[in-house]
């Protein structure tokens, strides 16, 4: 019994000793830089001098800051196009990967391959790619007699070509974890479904959405939190132009705050741009559950 | 009913090489420009072959920037990442799983939480703690005076060395195993982290690799925390190195291309040797 006491009192101790490592790193990296964020939102703080009180002032500047609402427009540009082509290329092609046929594995890492870049080598290959006299997708276009855009020096397009490279990027790893989820349904189903007459649209509608409707909600969250956050792809490509074309919030957050030194300012949108990631999730999950 | 299959058959494998194309070719054209000489990425840009295959551009890159440095950077920023995050990871996964403490359910739940917060949020503050960080990189004990640990290592290494993520990963691999293991051993007078060590650990060498894995990809992959945190020229990682070669030498094609496919290789060979570790991971991700 002693003995027991004293197996339970260590326990408790060394219990305690293996995870204060990733609860150490949280405390300092990650709520109290929340609490500072939350503090800096309403300072002016250039680094060089001590933050300075200034009240609700950094979001009244917003309201009236025409930046940020561009910046603002540019996001969400990005998040309306990216979120349901990129959902509807990764279920469709995790659909069509979904069969009994040979060499399925193959295709599967094949379609996998470009998620194994990095962004800033894929918006690198992709700067070749949409050059307009050279590029490869102005040479295809043009064996088809078309005459291809300026893509990224065109501002109406800019934007359009960052999705379009970021969907070309992004689509194999969400593929991936809808075949997972396809692979989970029982065959079961199926068979029963086809003995009771069911068609093919039929056995889609009823039984492969419904199974997948938790793989959906997990992979729209994390295209919504990404998609707000998307920086890299414009950083590299375009550096935000042209003509502003393709600052995105989390671009001018990065400008604000390491570029003027608006620290305070830059909070204070980051701030913002949670509260809109929030958001947006909270709704996501509300029409993920109305279609249960 | 035969014909039918077929057809069915031909338009799948048709669809399937379309859509192969379109993933495939644009990386088999980066390695081909990146072989070429100049005047043949002006000349024929889009062919794939070359009567000139030559490794010059890749020399260039290396001549013009410290690329070599860029790339020793990042491995190692890469793997103190894998290693910090399985080891520490494993450490607190097992702690989580298997033994029992106060204040195990409270911890757990707040370390869950913090994979919801955005990074965007604590960016600046991250960066102001690491820049003020008493005594270390010239600060005084008020993180006053020197860059704290701005343009060091440990900028990267520190704040990532164990995300809430590998803990919650390992945990769920240590939950499948059983409690009696420990038992005998402990009767036996074993010490907790000898257990831990000696007798779970390589029980999950499969998920550990997994981890460690997708831990490397993302340390090798990162790019904007890494830009912010290391700006002088020699601590620059290879993602940062390849973003303002791209900025400054905008039209030379092949050299660019050369320092693509350089900072892509080390997570293809990785993902080519390893690719069922792979497969795991995802379909971890796809079961949270």
């Amino acid at each position: 019994m002693k003995d027991k006491n004293r197996i339970m009192r260590k326990q408790n101790l060394i219990g305690r000793l293996f995870v204060a490592p990733p609860v150490l790193l949280f405390l300092i990296f990650t709520l109290l830089p929340m609490a500072m964020a939350i503090g800096l939102s309403f300072t002016d703080y250039d680094i060089i001098n001590a933050p300075k009180f200034s009240g609700l002032h950094n979001f009244k500047k917003m309201i009236h800051d025409e930046f940020f609402w561009i910046a603002l427009r540019n996001t969400c540009y990005y998040t309306v196009l990216y979120v349901p082509l990129g959902l509807l290329l990764s279920l469709g092609t995790a659909l069509f990967l979904n069969s009994e046929r040979r060499m399925v594995g193959l295709f599967r890492t094949l379609f996998y391959l470009p998620v194994l870049s990095s962004s800033v080598a894929t918006a690198t290959l992709w700067f070749w790619i949409l050059n307009p006299q050279l590029g490869l997708l102005n040479g295809i276009l043009g064996i088809f007699g078309i005459d291809g855009p300026a893509w990224l020096y065109d501002s109406k397009l800019a934007m359009l070509s960052i999705v379009m490279m970021s969907l070309w990027a992004g689509f194999g790893g969400n593929m991936m974890i809808f075949l997972s989820g396809l692979k989970g349904i029982p065959g079961t189903y199926y068979e029963a479904a086809k003995v009771e007459g069911a068609g093919r649209l039929q056995r889609f509608r009823y039984i492969t959405m419904p199974s997948l409707t938790k793989t959906t909600f997990l992979v729209s969250t994390m295209l919504i939190i990404g998609t707000f956050q998307v920086f890299d792809q414009a950083f590299v490509l375009t550096k935000g132009g042209p003509g502003n074309a393709t600052i995105t919030l989390v671009y001018y957050i990065y400008n604000n705050g390491f570029n003027n030194l608006n620290m305070g300012y830059a909070s204070a949108i980051s701030l913002v741009l949670f509260l809109i990631i929030v958001t947006m999730t909270i709704i996501n999950q509300k029409i993920n559950k109305a279609e249960i | 009913m035969r014909t039918k299959k077929t057809f069915g058959d031909i338009s799948w494998y048709a669809g399937a090489c379309l859509i192969a194309l379109v993933t495939v070719y644009p990386l088999l054209w980066m390695v081909a420009t990146s072989l070429k000489p100049e005047k043949e990425i002006f000349s024929n840009s889009l062919s794939l072959l070359s009567k000139n295959f030559s490794m010059n551009n890749y020399k260039d890159v290396f001549d013009t920037i410290p690329f070599l440095r860029y790339f020793i950077n990042s491995m190692v920023l890469a793997v103190s990442g894998v290693v910090t995050n399985v080891f520490l990871g494993a450490l607190a996964g097992y702690s989580y799983a298997k033994l029992k403490f106060s204040g195990r359910k409270l911890s757990f739940a707040i370390l869950l939480s913090s994979m919801m917060i955005p990074g965007i949020v604590t960016m600046i503050p991250q960066f102001l703690v690491l820049k003020y960080f008493p005594l270390v990189g010239g600060n005084n004990i008020f993180g006053q005076g020197g860059r704290g640990f701005i343009n060091n290592y440990a900028a990267i290494i520190l704040p990532g060395a164990v995300g809430a993520f590998a803990v919650f990963f390992m945990k769920q691999f240590f939950e499948t195993l059983p409690d009696d293991l420990a038992e005998a051993a402990r009767v036996d007078g074993c010490s907790e982290f000898k257990i831990f060590w000696k007798i779970y650990l390589p029980l999950i060498k499969p998920a550990a690799m997994t981890l460690g894995i997708m831990t490397f990809q993302s340390g090798w992959n990162a790019f904007m925390w890494p830009m912010i945190v290391l700006n002088s020229k020699e601590m620059m990682t290879i993602q940062v190195g390849l973003s303002t070669f791209q900025y400054q030498y905008n039209t030379s094609y092949g050299p660019l291309m050369a320092g693509t496919v350089i900072a892509t290789l080390p997570t293809l060979l990785l993902f080519v040797f390893a690719q069922k570790y792979y497969i795991q991971g995802i379909a971890f991700t796809g079961s949270k």
